[in-house]
């Protein structure tokens, strides 16, 4: 079972693979010039009760990309898993390559060459990065594993997608952008006709990103179909050929991309009109709220850190994944160790950094990942929420909890936040991207806090669930809290700060301030770190 | 008040749905197994057979409830049968040397007896909670070390002879005592599972061991203090299973390193795991826990009265724990995300 598949081609090199998948594809697209690669018709999926998919249509022809937009709960991501086998559909009709399927299930989707890459990582933490890749499709002779073989094919196919990826490294040794590498590196291993991408991009530099856009440029050239979800217009403008907005579990309109216009899917999407995307913020920077001296942190990620942050104004700090921006922030709410330097929070030095203390302090971290380390899924709403605040006497007294207070307290947040549904019962695990974003920013409201750190506040959250977040902090700002923000998505920090510093290597590289705040001169800041590092 | 009420309709009308979900089947089983029991053998109900019962389940239940906290958190205690069998003969020794020094002073015997008792399981639990939080070591790995130990500290005690020498009055004014028609051990596992389920729903240590359960890097971001934490949830295990033991020792009327032993940690696991304790942590409720302790006593009793072979006894423990952690994985299924 393990070595027939890679017999007729799993696992060889994609470009001599994909040329012969083109091959195949132009005999198909000769016979049959009308049907398109993926033809879905009237497919509906109900979850106990809910109905997630109504009816929907969608084609994808070969050599297409077509972009699925919606909010959270628009049903994009049961779409992309009834298409790649992870649960069948209620009802409704699957034709792939002109055949009708039934019963997919996800090993027979990757056979017949439907190969998702899914947000949330399929892969095994404890196995390399080659291990994963071969994961199911192992090269084996005789029952035995080839191993040379497959550090063979690996490393070509890494060397080909141009990802600085080290085949023997175990995944849970690398940066998240990395993992998403290994991710897309295995959804190319092997024979691939449709390529389902979720958020490819949402944890690549702008530079993976570019070499993203260009294996994208040529697997549409060699006929391979692209499903592709994102909330980034650029992209959206950059890649697509058509666009199929959702919205509720229902197919809204399928529009050609050249001729729609971002404002027009926006309006589809969430059936309102959005004017602008980051909401215009008055910054009154005040007092030095949190100040960094010399900081350099015990695992070297961080170096020689100065940098402060005002409170009436948000305090960027943009960077190149790994550039140690997000262990800068990390390291003043007392989650990284510090080796040197100081921190002060309210002009009071602050030793030995604890998330305890930081929250006693008015200090709160929006971690990037919320699955990893902002909630406990299987555990309601509610408690995900008040968990920061529970040491306060209105939450608790001698140990003993108010349940009461802390419901109504609770629901009158995720009201004030507009959590849809509004059951604050539910476990955290059944929420969606912007509402478990709702949750975390929700702690933030249980308490009296001056200084709010958030790393990476838009990953994997839609277009109205990041003007929410942005809003938000819009409103903290100008009541008079410090907001620093760390992002690697220039518009997005560039358009909220107010100062900016630029992180390259563990050191600050650039201040920008006012009208030097341009995408031209963090790019420049980032180049020049780099020359003079090379030359030294 | 408006609020409240408003919060509450919704949550009414879901509620027959909702409360098969939670309490899941076993309270049907349970009940299955009642009428059952009682139609085809009379002796099921007999009184005798009841106090039995109760005596039994009220046993397993007070360690099951201590097992349940620690998985809750994410861990996993082997360690309790030995407790339970360290603690017997820690009582009877500390109680029979009491009883040399200052001969006819019960109310001293009694209380340095079951002080030392509950300390020696006071003792292993914080080593336990020391090893998994401090040093980082899993906690099944550390309390099948303090397992070991301490059965054998306990026959080290006892030489493997039953350790007499008790006040009379602990024996049968206590431990083979009768109040309100319940066994004290009844009363003793009433108190000890309302104090959890008060600890585990309205104290923030409760809600901080669903939170390390559920997500241990999200609790210490959210500013949680983890370690305490975890040294509690094996202090409380241990201690209970102490407790257990004392109760066992009282009953019986000596101290044996034999009480316990793989037997009761097995048991309390399962009652754990069928009682809806989810081994990822995070899940688990204390008020089932103890009606799967019931459950599994009363399962026993029943297999003894049909006359079931002994050795099958076990795979029907066996194969009801597997099906119980089937079941459930089945309904965690497919549930969608809004």
């Amino acid at each position: 079972m393990a070595s027939r598949p890679n017999g007729r081609g799993g696992s060889e090199a994609p470009a001599r693979l994909l040329t012969a998948t083109e091959t195949r594809m132009n005999v198909e697209i000769d016979s049959k010039p009308a049907t398109p690669l993926l033809q879905l018709r009237g497919i509906s999926k109900r979850f106990t009760g809910v109905r997630a998919l109504d009816r929907i249509d969608l084609d994808v022809r070969a050599g297409e990309l077509h972009v699925l937009f919606g909010e959270n709960g628009a049903g994009k991501s049961t779409l992309i898993n009834v298409v790649s086998g992870t649960f069948p559909p209620d009802e409704g009709t699957f034709h792939f390559g002109g055949e009708e399927i039934h019963h997919l299930t996800p090993q027979r989707a990757r056979e017949i060459g439907i190969s998702p890459v899914f947000q949330e990582f399929s892969l095994i933490p404890s196995l390399t990065v080659e291990e994963n890749l071969f994961l199911g499709r192992e090269v084996t002779r005789g029952g035995v594993l080839h191993s040379r073989e497959m550090r063979k094919r690996a490393s070509a196919l890494i060397d080909e997608l141009g990802f600085d990826l080290d085949p023997a490294q175990r995944i849970d040794d690398l940066s998240r952008a990395h993992q998403q590498m290994a991710e897309i590196a295995k959804a190319l291993l092997g024979r691939v006709r449709l390529l389902i991408l979720d958020e490819p991009t949402a944890s690549l530099t702008e530079r993976e990103t570019g070499r993203l856009f260009e294996l994208i440029a040529r697997l549409k050239s060699q006929n391979v179909g692209l499903i592709y979800v994102s909330h980034r217009m650029r992209e959206i403008r950059a890649l697509a050929d058509r666009v199929t907005v959702l919205r509720d579990g229902r197919h809204i309109r399928t529009l050609d991309a050249a001729t729609s216009t971002d404002g027009e899917l926006v309006e589809l999407m969430t059936g309102r009109t959005i004017d602008l995307l980051f909401p215009t913020i008055t910054h009154q920077p005040d007092k030095v709220m949190v100040e960094v001296e010399n900081l350099t942190l015990a695992d070297g990620s961080v170096r020689d850190v100065n940098f402060h942050a005002r409170s009436g104004e948000i305090t960027g700090i943009a960077g190149l994944v790994g550039c140690g921006k997000s262990e800068l922030i990390r390291a003043i709410y007392g989650i990284e160790r510090t080796s040197s330097g100081v921190i002060r929070i309210d002009d009071a030095p602050y030793e030995f950094p604890t998330p305890r203390h930081s929250l006693k302090r008015g200090v709160a971290y929006f971690p990037a990942n919320r699955i990893a380390e902002g909630l406990a899924l299987s555990r309601p709403i509610r408690e995900n929420a008040s968990m920061t605040g529970l040491d306060l006497p209105a939450f608790a007294r001698f140990g003993v909890l108010r349940q009461a207070a802390e419901r109504v307290t609770i629901a009158g947040i995720m009201e004030q936040l507009q959590l849809r549904p509004p059951n604050i019962e539910r476990s955290a695990g059944a929420l969606s991207g912007g509402n478990r974003q709702k949750v975390m920013l929700g702690r933030a409201l249980t308490r009296e806090l001056t200084v709010f750190l958030f790393d990476e506040p838009s990953v994997g959250i839609d277009v109205g669930a990041k003007l929410e977040v942005y809003e938000f902090m819009k409103r903290l700002v100008e009541t008079g809290a410090a907001v620093i923000v760390v992002s690697s998505e220039l518009p997005e920090v560039l358009a909220l700060s107010n100062r900016l510093y630029v992180m390259h290597q563990g050191r600050i590289a650039a201040e920008l301030t006012g009208a030097e705040r341009t995408e031209q001169n963090v790019l420049s800041s980032f180049f020049r770190e780099h020359l003079t590092a090379e030359v030294a | 008040m408006n609020t409240a009420l408003v919060a509450a309709a919704p949550r009414h009308a879901i509620s027959l749905r909702s409360i098969a979900g939670r309490i899941g089947l076993l309270p049907a089983l349970l009940v299955l197994l009642v009428a059952g029991m009682s139609a085809v053998d009379a002796q099921f109900y007999g009184l005798i057979n009841v106090l039995n019962i109760l005596r039994n389940a009220s046993l397993l239940a007070i360690v099951a409830c201590g097992q349940a906290l620690v998985i809750i958190a994410g861990g996993f205690d082997l360690s309790v049968g030995a407790v339970v069998a360290l603690a017997s003969v820690v009582t009877a020794k500390a109680m029979a040397a009491t009883a040399a020094a200052f001969p006819g002073n019960n109310a001293l015997i009694i209380a340095s007896g079951v002080a030392a008792g509950l300390g020696s399981g006071a003792v292993v639990g914080l080593v336990n909670g020391f090893c998994v939080a401090r040093l980082k070591v899993s906690g099944f790995v550390v309390t099948l070390g303090t397992m070991s130990a301490t059965a054998g500290v306990g026959l080290m005690i006892t030489n493997g002879i039953p350790v007499y020498g008790m006040p009379e009055i602990f024996v049968k004014g206590f431990g083979r005592a009768q109040a309100l028609g319940l066994p004290t051990a009844a009363h003793i596992a009433l108190i000890v599972i309302l104090v959890m389920v008060f600890a585990q729903r309205r104290t923030l240590f409760g809600r901080y061991v669903y939170a390390i359960g559920g997500n241990v890097d999200a609790a210490v971001v959210s500013g949680v203090t983890i370690q305490r934490h975890i040294v509690g949830t094996y202090v409380v295990s241990s201690v209970l299973a102490a407790l257990t033991g004392i109760l066992l020792t009282a009953q019986v009327g000596s101290g044996q390193a034999s009480f316990g032993g793989d037997r009761m940690m097995l048991q309390s696991i399962a009652a754990a795991v069928i009682g809806g304790v989810s081994l990822r942590g995070g899940v688990g409720r204390i008020e089932i826990v103890a009606i799967s302790a019931l459950f599994l006593t009363i399962l026993g009793n029943a297999l003894n009265l049909l006359h079931v072979d002994s050795r099958l006894q076990p795979v029907f423990l066996g194969v009801i724990m597997v099906a119980a952690v089937a079941l459930d994985e089945l309904s965690r299924r497919s549930k969608p995300r809004v």
